[in-house]
C-alpha cells in the first residue's frame, strides 16, 4: 500500500480531546494536500473522528475550522498552485476557504466505534488508561477490513505490553505527540521490537510530511520525554519537602516555582508546568511508570494529597488553566495552594518574604522569551550560569542543584538505554518542553565557592 | 503642456500617524481608529489652519480600497463629516490605486485654475490594518489588472510584481551591489522616520539597519527577490492639504511664505492591460516627470529635494532612475554614494517615505504633498533639511499599480 492508500480511511479515537483534535488537524490537513497531488484523484479520502462526546465533537469541528483557516492562509501561496486548475478560484480568499471546504468535507464525526472498522490507520489519542486502549484496539483489530495499521499516542505505557495485550501484531508504534500538537515541532516514536518496519518507514515519512522533529525513543514506560519531565517533577517535589521544614509549604512551593523558571530560564515554572499538564494526568503517568520501573519511587503524597482534594490542574474547555499547585488569574499564576488551609495563599502574601530568602537573583538573569531570542543564545547562557556558578544565595543554590539534577535525569535516560544518544534527550526538552538549553550540559559542573 | 493661466498654490497640511506595526499604540487586537476618524483628524488638521470649513469651496477625498478594507462607499459624502460647514459643497472621491492621493491633488488643481473653487480641501486616507496582510493583499491586488493577472499571480500580488522587477534588473545590472543599495534605500527612510513622530517607523530601535536590510530573500515564505525591508508596510493614515489659488490665500489669510506654489506637474495613464515593457524600467513615471519639469521649466539640478513612490526599495531605485537623476543600471551607484540621504545632494523621502512614513495606500499621494510643503515653508521640525537658493524646487512622485497611474508635481515656496 501506498503512502497516500495508506492515508485514504483514518480514525482519530478520542477526536475530540486536547491531543486528539490537533490530531485530526493535522492529519485532515495532509489527507487533503494529498487529495489536491496528482495521481490522487481516484482516492476518496476521510477521516473518522471517533469521540464518545457529541457535544465535544461539535466543538472540534468549530476548532478546525478555525485552525484550518490559520494554516491555509500562512500556505496561500501554496494553495494557489494547488488549486490552479480551478479557474472560479481567483484571490487568496477564495482558495483559503476552499481549503477549509476541503479539509472539513474530509472529517466525519462519529460516536460510534464502528466508523472505524473500514480505516487504514487509526491513531488513537483517548486517555492514559491501558485497560481502555487494550479493549477499544482489540475491538478494532478483530472487526477491522483493511488490514489497518495503529498509532498510539501514548506517552507512557510501552507499545509492546498494549501490543500484545490488544493483539495487534506488530501493527502497532508508538507516535507520541506534544501539547498541542499544530504548534510543538516534536515527535517521539517508539518502536516496540515486535512493529512492522513497513510501519515505522510510513510513521517517519507521515512526520516528515507533517515537518516535526522526530526523535526516536526505547520501549521504555514513559519515554524520554516523561522519562526526564516526571523525574524532574519528583525532584522539585522533594526540594519542597527539604524547604518546607524552614519556609512552610506553601513558600517552598513558589520558592521553587522561581527557581525552575527564572534561574534555570525555563518558559514555566514545574509547578506551573505540572498544573498544565494536569496533576491528575501526572498522577496516572507516574503510575504507569512506576508499576513498570520497579525501585525508581516514581510516586508522589503529595500529588495524591492534592487530588484528594479535588485540586487537578489541566485546562478548561476554553483553554484557560484550571487551578493547581498555583492558582491562576488571566492565565498568570496569582497564589499557592495551601493543603493544610484548603485555600490559596495570595502571591502578595508570599513573594516578599520568599524574595528576601532567595537573595537577589543573577543580574545578568533575562526571562525565558529573550533568551530563546537572543542572537547569541550560547554565548548568553555560558555568560549567565558562569555568574550564577559563583553566587551563594539560597535561590542560586536551589538553581545550580537543580540543574544538576536536571542532567542527572537525561543521563540516565541514556543510562538507562530509553535514548540512544544524549543529544535526543536534549532534543526532547529542547522542542517538546521549550527549554533554551538542553539537561544535558556543562553549565553547572565544578562547585565554585566564592 | 500649456502654462496655467493663474497660480496654484498649497498650504495647510496636515498628517495623522501612520498606524500599524511598528508603532507603540499599535496592537492588531485591539480596537483602532477607522475611516471616519482619519478623515476627520486630517480635514479639521488643514481647517484649523485655514478659518474652518466655511472658507472652503469645495473637497475632494482620494481613496484606494475603503470598499473592501472598510466595506464603505461614496466617501465623498464623508468629507461634510469633517466641519458642517461643509455641507451642501461640492465634493467629489477619485481613485487611481495607490496613486489616488496624486490625482485628488490635479483634480483639486483643475478646480482652481478652472475657477470654480478658490479654496479645495484635499484628503487622502487609507485604513487597512482591518484585514490580515494575506487578505489586504487580495485586495491591494485591485491595482492590478484582476481579470488578466490576479489568478496566476502569487498569494502577495504586488510584492511578487516588484520583486519581478528587481530580479530583471540583478539579471541585467548585477545583484550584489543592487541589493546594498536597496539595504542602504532601507536605512535613509528609518532614519528620516525616526526624526518625524508622524511617522509608523519612528519608533524603530533597530542598530545595523543595512545588515537587516541584506536579509537573504525568501521565496518559501515569501517572494523570490525581495524581502520584508524592501517592503512599505501596512498603514492607516490620512493627511490633508488645502489647494488654493492667490484669492483663496487672501480669504484664508495665510502669507505666501507659507504655501508652496504648484510650479509643474503631469499626470500619466499607462494602459492596465500591457504589462510593463521593459521591467527594469519605470516608463510612465520617466513620461510624468518630465512632463513637470518642462512644465515647470527647471532643469533637475535646481531640485532641493524629492518625495518618491518607494512602495519597495526597487521602486525607490528606479524612480531614482526615471527621474535622470542617474543613467539606466547606475542607480544604485547613485544611492550608494549616499546622494539621496538627507546629508546628500538631493534628500530624498525626508519624512520617510512609503517604507519609513508609511503608505496609506490612497492617501500616498497627499501625504507627499504634506511633507514638501513643510520641508519648504521651513515646518518640517526635527527632520527639516536646509533649502538652498539654488535648488528651490521640490518634485513629488506618486505611482498607482505598477508603474500605471502616476502624477509627478513640481513645487517652491511661494513669493
Amino acid at each position: 500500500m501506498k503512502y497516500a492508500e495508506r492515508l485514504e480511511n483514518v480514525t482519530v479515537l478520542g477526536a475530540a480531546g486536547k491531543m486528539g483534535s490537533g490530531i485530526v488537524l493535522l492529519a485532515a490537513m495532509e489527507m487533503a494536500d494529498l487529495s489536491l497531488e496528482p495521481g490522487n484523484e481516484s482516492l476518496a479520502f476521510s477521516l473518522q473522528a471517533v469521540d464518545i462526546s457529541q457535544k465535544a465533537l461539535s466543538g472540534l469541528v468549530k476548532y478546525l475550522r478555525s485552525q484550518v483557516q490559520r494554516f491555509a492562509e500562512q500556505k496561500a501561496a501554496w494553495l494557489r498552485k494547488a488549486y490552479e486548475k480551478r479557474e472560479d478560484l481567483i484571490e487568496n480568499k477564495d482558495v483559503i476557504n476552499q481549503y477549509v471546504e476541503d479539509v472539513l468535507a474530509i472529517v466525519r464525526p462519529a460516536t460510534e466505534i464502528e466508523a472505524s472498522y473500514h480505516s487504514t490507520l487509526v491513531f488513537e489519542a483517548i486517555s492514559e488508561n491501558l485497560d481502555l486502549k487494550v479493549k477499544l484496539l482489540s475491538r478494532i483489530i478483530s472487526n477491522n477490513s483493511r488490514n489497518a495499521w495503529f498509532f498510539t499516542n501514548t506517552s507512557s505505557i510501552p507499545i509492546s505490553e498494549l501490543n500484545d495485550k490488544a493483539n495487534l501484531n506488530g501493527r502497532l508504534i508508538g507516535f507520541h505527540f506534544y501539547n498541542p500538537p499544530a504548534v510543538q515541532k516534536l515527535v517521539e516514536l517508539i518502536s516496540a521490537e515486535s512493529t512492522l518496519p513497513d510501519l515505522a518507514d510510513f510513521a517517519k515519512q507521515f512526520a516528515k510530511k507533517l515537518r516535526k522533529t522526530v526523535v526516536p525513543s526505547h520501549d521504555v514506560a514513559g519515554f524520554i520525554g516523561n522519562g526526564h519531565f516526571m523525574r524532574d517533577a519528583l525532584y522539585a517535589v522533594s526540594e519542597v519537602e527539604r524547604l518546607a521544614e524552614d519556609f512552610g509549604l506553601v513558600n517552598a512551593i513558589y520558592m521553587v516555582n522561581k527557581v525552575s523558571q527564572d534561574y534555570l530560564i525555563r518558559p514555566m515554572g514545574i509547578f506551573q508546568l505540572i498544573d498544565y499538564v494536569g496533576l491528575d494526568v501526572c498522577q496516572c503517568i507516574l503510575g504507569v511508570m512506576n508499576e513498570r520501573l520497579p525501585g525508581g519511587r516514581l510516586h508522589s503524597p503529595l500529588v495524591d494529597r492534592l487530588i484528594s482534594q479535588g485540586i487537578a490542574g489541566g485546562q478548561y474547555a476554553d483553554g484557560s488553566q484550571k487551578d493547581g499547585f498555583l492558582k491562576y488569574e488571566k492565565g498568570r499564576p496569582s497564589g499557592v495552594y495551601d493543603p493544610d488551609q484548603r485555600a490559596y495563599a495570595p502571591f502578595s502574601e508570599i513573594t516578599e518574604h520568599c524574595h528576601k530568602a532567595l537573595g537577589a537573583p543573577p543580574d545578568q538573569a533575562k526571562p525565558w522569551k529573550s533568551v530563546i531570542q537572543h542572537p547569541d543564545k550560547t554565548n548568553y547562557l555560558r555568560g549567565y550560569f558562569q555568574q550564577l556558578k559563583v553566587m551563594n544565595t539560597l535561590g542560586a543554590d536551589l538553581a545550580k542543584r537543580y540543574g544538576r539534577k536536571s542532567k542527572k535525569i537525561g543521563l540516565g535516560l541514556v543510562n538507562e538505554k530509553v535514548a540512544d544518544r544524549e543529544e535526543d534527550v536534549n532534543t526532547v526538552l529542547l522542542t517538546g518542553f521549550f527549554h533554551a538549553y538542553g539537561p544535558i550540559n556543562d553549565y553547572f559542573e565544578g562547585e565554585v565557592r566564592p | 503642456m500649456k502654462k496655467s493661466r493663474q497660480k496654484v498654490f498649497m498650504t495647510a497640511g496636515y498628517d495623522t500617524i501612520s498606524m500599524g506595526t511598528g508603532r507603540k499604540e499599535f496592537h492588531p487586537k485591539k480596537p483602532r481608529p477607522g475611516l471616519e476618524e482619519y478623515i476627520r483628524e486630517a480635514g479639521q488638521g488643514t481647517l484649523k489652519q485655514i478659518g474652518g470649513g466655511k472658507n472652503v469651496d469645495e473637497g475632494v477625498i482620494s481613496n484606494f480600497m475603503a470598499a473592501r478594507f472598510n466595506k464603505q462607499g461614496n466617501l465623498a459624502a464623508l468629507i461634510p463629516s469633517v466641519d458642517e460647514d461643509l455641507r451642501w459643497k461640492p465634493c467629489c472621491r477619485v481613485e487611481g490605486a495607490c496613486g489616488s492621493g496624486g490625482l485628488g491633488l490635479i483634480a483639486g488643481t483643475k478646480s482652481v485654475l478652472a475657477e470654480t473653487a478658490e479654496v479645495v480641501l484635499a484628503i487622502g486616507v487609507e485604513v487597512q490594518n482591518t484585514v490580515k496582510a494575506i487578505y489586504g493583499a487580495d485586495i491591494l491586488a485591485g491595482a492590478g489588472w484582476f481579470k488578466g493577472e490576479r489568478k496566476k499571480g502569487h498569494a502577495y500580488f504586488f510584492p511578487a510584481a516588484f520583486s519581478v522587477r528587481a530580479g530583471a534588473y540583478f539579471e541585467k545590472y548585477g545583484r550584489e551591489k543592487t541589493r546594498q543599495a536597496f539595504a542602504r534605500w532601507y536605512r535613509n527612510a528609518i532614519e528620516n522616520a525616526r526624526l518625524c513622530e508622524t511617522a509608523q517607523e519612528f519608533h524603530n530601535t533597530v542598530e545595523n539597519l543595512e545588515s537587516l536590510a541584506l536579509t537573504e530573500p525568501n521565496p518559501q515564505t515569501f517572494v523570490d527577490h525581495l524581502n520584508v525591508f524592501d517592503c512599505s508596510k501596512v498603514s492607516d493614515a490620512g493627511s490633508a492639504i488645502a489647494i488654493v489659488s492667490e484669492n483663496g490665500l487672501n480669504r484664508i489669510r495665510i502669507p505666501k511664505s507659507e504655501a508652496v506654489e504648484v510650479v509643474g506637474w503631469g499626470q500619466v495613464e499607462a494602459d492596465l492591460t500591457i504589462p510593463p515593457e521593459d521591467p527594469t524600467w519605470l516608463d510612465t513615471t520617466s513620461r510624468a516627470v518630465k512632463k513637470a519639469l518642462e512644465c515647470a521649466e527647471i532643469s533637475l539640478q535646481e531640485l532641493g529635494t524629492v518625495e518618491c513612490h518607494d512602495c519597495f526599495t526597487i521602486s525607490g531605485l528606479l524612480s531614482v532612475e526615471a527621474i535622470g537623476l542617474a543613467g539606466k543600471g547606475e542607480g544604485a551607484d547613485y544611492i550608494l554614494a549616499g546622494n539621496t540621504s538627507r546629508q546628500g545632494t538631493l534628500p530624498f523621502n525626508t519624512s520617510g517615505g512609503l517604507i519609513g512614513w508609511g503608505h496609506p495606500t490612497g492617501g500616498t499621494g497627499v501625504r507627499q504633498a504634506v511633507t514638501i510643503w513643510q520641508q519648504l515653508t521651513g515646518k518640517a521640525g526635527n527632520w527639516q533639511i536646509p533649502i538652498s537658493p539654488d535648488r528651490p524646487y521640490a518634485l513629488s512622485i506618486n505611482m498607482g499599480g505598477n508603474d500605471k497611474t502616476v502624477t509627478a508635481i513640481v513645487y517652491r515656496r511661494a513669493e
